[in-house]
């Protein structure tokens, strides 16, 4: 702030008074617009996803013949019933609860395996004074500067030279190579008071039972948070899973949408309804994660992101 | 401050063992790949490989089909970043601003980001579908012949749309706990000194939230060129014919398409080093903002 918005506090006080008297009532007004650009922004969010479910309660040729709906219509009990329980339709040997079921395989593997495997790493960056331990510390941050996307031919060959293709293996372990996880609980370890690494040490108690007893407990907020968006994370990854499953029964909910196109195309009547309940069911098991722990999910995306 | 650390001989390189094996497998030895193809021309049936130097990126730069899809990339991550950003602006501030109801609204405007990018994109294509979306529907009442997947513009006006819709939730999130950070005395003092509610946002409130937009910026930027993927295949359903792709997709198309390893490995190897030039801004900027803080 400038000196001179400090010289004159007189006239500013004499300002601020008109000005405030001024504004009594455009001030009512300004809320109110503040409350149509807020109904106007969630209305964009909402009103998509709204007609995807309001569809998904209508049959087919209703929706061929005049379009989404925004009404409820009596078919919602089919439509779902087709598309998580009958094999065929958009995939020839398998049903959604398959899918759904390789959806939380894939959420759930993804996010315990990387907080496992990310928590050790940092431990030992944090905690240990070893030879290696700055080329460890890059060789592990390097990842971050490369996403899948533009090594994704190598990785597949590798992955399939493996024979890891259409295997849970392959599906979650290489999407765990990078150090998201890490570089987050190495934040979290260095906030953590040197008196308890001494405590523990007076006490006699090494490093696997500083981690297990100390550490982790101290963690759990940290876990907590760090798992919610890792497994919205997995859950809705997409490139990865269309190329390394090819075999139905290894199927994610979110690949399972390449699926639903293949089927669209060149179809007399597109199976609306089954699409839309599909879409659906794929996204309420991560909506719903992030909307209850949503304070968890807040403070998870932006602490690790930093 | 310096962490007390435990000296122990082998423990901690057991403890890095399971992150290392799987950053050295799956992550460099495919950058390594990735790299060493770029340089080969192999054959059609993957049998031989000859070394051709930098030829594969010179046939590249001098495809026309690579220009227009670079350049085609360019104005689409400029609109989506610019967009999402701007929206999730607006609405982070006015958010922060109401007194009733702000949770109810922050929640409905957060919870988009949970939504895979491709399931979002098979929502949208029905909203903009030439039959049945309302979306086209509007836009043909309108006088606009709207035709998604054979008119160039139009699939990508809804790839674009789809795009920042999938994205201003997370802007909103990271700007509102920005705007948060600010403490209440700068408001307040701002508030007394400046009566215009305007003047007060560009003067104190925009320069305060410059550490989270740089930040931003370069999240948007990374986001439109490799996190859209799975909304571009959607919304070209697998099959791009005429129309427009970002750069990612071409490697994509490139490499398990068209089987032409050494070309799509050379169009990864520019978007490795795109990435590296932005990670190492980015890094730059966490710096500053540990700062602020």
């Amino acid at each position: 702030m400038s000196s001179s918005d400090l010289q004159a506090p007189t006239s500013t006080t004499i300002a601020t008074a008109s000005a405030a008297a001024a504004r009594k009532k455009p001030f009512a007004l300004r809320q109110i617009i503040d409350h149509v650009v807020l109904i106007a922004g969630s209305l964009f969010m909402l009103v998509p996803v709204l007609m995807a479910f309001f569809t998904s309660s209508h049959t087919d040729v209703t929706v061929h013949t005049n379009g989404l709906q925004m009404t409820f219509g009596g078919h919602l009990a089919e439509n779902y019933y087709e598309a998580m329980l009958v094999p065929g339709g958009f995939t020839k040997t398998v049903d959604g609860m398959r899918m759904l079921m390789n959806s939380f395989i894939l959420g759930i593997g993804f996010s315990v395996g990387k907080i496992i495997i990310s928590m050790l790493a940092a431990y030992a960056i944090v905690y240990f004074q070893f030879r290696f331990a700055t080329l460890a510390f890059w060789a592990i941050f390097t990842t971050l500067l490369l996403p899948l996307e533009v090594r994704i031919l190598p990785s597949y060959e590798i992955v399939q030279g493996m024979g890891l293709v259409n295997t849970y293996t392959g599906l979650i372990v290489p999407l765990i190579a990078s150090a998201t996880g890490t570089f987050f609980f190495r934040q979290f370890f260095k906030s953590v008071p040197n008196e308890l690494i001494e405590a523990a040490r007076i006490d006699g108690a090494g490093p696997v039972k500083f981690f297990i007893d100390i550490l982790v407990p101290l963690s759990k907020t940290m876990i907590a948070a760090i798992f919610i968006i890792m497994f919205v994370f997995g859950w809705n990854q997409y490139l990865w899973p269309t190329i390394m499953t090819t075999d139905e029964s290894f199927f994610t909910l979110v690949r399972g949408i390449k699926q639903i196109l293949n089927v669209f195309i060149g179809a007399q009547i597109p199976e609306y309804g089954q699409a839309m309940a599909l879409a659906i069911v794929a996204m309420v098991p991560p909506v719903l994660v992030v909307v209850i722990f949503q304070s968890w999910f807040v403070k998870g995306l932006v602490e690790s992101d930093k | 401050m310096i962490k007390s650390q435990f000296k122990s001989p082998l423990f901690p390189y057991l403890l890095l063992l399971p992150q290392l094996s799987i950053v050295v497998i799956f992550f460099y030895w495919p950058a390594a790949e990735a790299i060493r193809s770029s340089f080969y021309l192999e054959d059609p049936f993957g049998f031989s490989s000859t070394f051709v130097g930098l030829d594969n990126f010179r046939d590249m730069v001098s495809r026309s089909d690579y220009v227009a899809t670079a350049e085609f990339t360019i104005i689409f991550s400029v609109i989506v970043t610019f967009f999402s950003l701007a929206i999730a602006l607006l609405l982070a501030v006015t958010a922060d601003r109401v007194l009733r109801g702000a949770s109810t609204y922050k929640t409905l405007l957060m919870w988009v980001y949970a939504i895979a990018p491709p399931v979002a994109a098979l929502i949208g294509i029905m909203m903009f579908d030439t039959l049945v979306g309302p979306i086209a529907g509007f836009f043909q009442a309108l006088g606009w012949n709207y035709q998604l997947g054979t008119n160039r513009f139009d699939t990508a006006f809804a790839m674009i749309v789809i795009s920042i819709w999938k994205q201003v939730p997370v802007n909103f999130i990271f700007f509102l706990s920005g705007l948060q950070g600010i403490p209440k005395s700068v408001q307040e003092a701002a508030a007394i000194d400046c009566a215009s509610s305007t003047r007060r946002f560009w003067t104190i409130t925009f320069p305060l939230l410059a550490p989270t937009g740089f930040f931003l910026l370069i999240i948007n930027i990374t986001y439109s060129l490799f996190d859209t993927f799975g909304i571009i295949d959607v919304v070209l359903k697998g099959e791009p014919g005429n129309n427009p792709v970002t750069l990612v997709y071409k490697v994509f198309l490139d490499g398990f398409r068209g089987n032409d390893l050494g070309g799509s490995s050379a169009q990864s190897v520019i978007l490795m080093i795109l990435v590296l030039i932005l990670t190492v801004f980015q890094f730059r900027l966490i710096e500053r903002r540990v700062h602020y803080n």
